[in-house]
């Protein structure tokens, strides 16, 4: 178990998964200046949208057009869809378009939150 | 500043737009990043709420400098009881509310929570009004 609180860049993050980005925002200059310091994984969005997202990162296995809105709502930037679950166009358009990075990795919610954790993000709640 | 939306019941992939435009307009004015962010997931919850349970909708938006204050109204099954579906948990929401991450029985708890005030009224068989005021 870790205790240190890491601020982490996206790559890093998507290393740590073995992920990959799937849309063109880590070409941003959003992208290098983005800390996170926080996870929360979650397939329920009314449950996303109870707490302050800020620098967060959302780990779900709920891929749909739903998950992107609920993260412009709630100023997430940095979604991880577990389980290599479809990520549609218009996720990709929505995300792209609100500056949200989605990192698609085969590991499942469970492997994610425990890398991180053991990595140093804290939990959100 | 006034702004209207029509929300169509049963448009899981539209859901959610309306509230992200207010959102990103509400953006541009001199408003705690805290309250914006309050004001939207209110917003959004209420809109899915109409997407998830009514045929159609309305969504009224007036902006003044010192709050904001958003009418929902929809055509729809309206709420038998009020004071259960304001239980945390209670849901009557479709498996197809559900795969989309919704209908856990947290939407109006949740609207509860992010706004200053909140009426809601519903003639069962009829549809919902939803009132919602944040103060800056």
């Amino acid at each position: 178990m870790s205790n240190k609180k890491e601020n982490m860049k996206l790559q890093k993050i998507c290393d740590i998964v073995e992920g990959t980005f799937i849309n063109e925002f880590q070409y941003s200059p959003e992208y290098s200046k983005a800390d996170y310091t926080k996870a929360f994984a979650s397939d329920l969005m009314s449950d996303v949208l109870r707490f302050s997202m800020e620098n967060t990162v959302l780990i779900t296995g709920l891929s749909t057009i739903q998950t992107v809105r609920t993260a412009v709502i709630s100023n997430l930037t940095c979604l991880i869809i577990a389980r290599d679950k479809r990520v549609t166009d218009d996720m990709i358009n929505l995300a792209t378009e609100s500056r949200i990075s989605i990192i698609s990795t085969k590991a499942s919610v469970y492997e994610i939150s425990g890398l991180l954790y053991k990595n140093g993000l804290k939990p959100v709640y | 500043m006034k702004m209207q939306y029509f929300i169509q019941g049963g448009d899981f992939s539209a859901g959610g737009r309306a509230s992200t435009e207010v959102k990103s307009t509400i953006k541009q004015f001199n408003i705690p990043p805290d309250k914006v962010r309050r004001i939207a997931v209110a917003l959004y919850e209420a809109e899915m709420n109409v997407v998830a349970h009514a045929y159609r909708g309305t969504m009224n938006v007036d902006l003044r400098p010192d709050f904001i204050r958003v009418v929902f109204e929809d055509e729809g099954p309206g709420i038998e009881d009020i004071e259960k579906a304001m239980e945390e948990g209670f849901s009557t929401a479709s498996d197809k509310v559900r795969q989309m991450g919704f209908g856990a029985g947290m939407g109006l708890p949740n609207i509860k929570k992010n706004c200053d005030e909140m009426i809601l009224s519903s003639i069962p068989g009829k549809g919902t009004r939803l009132e919602i005021k944040v103060v800056f």
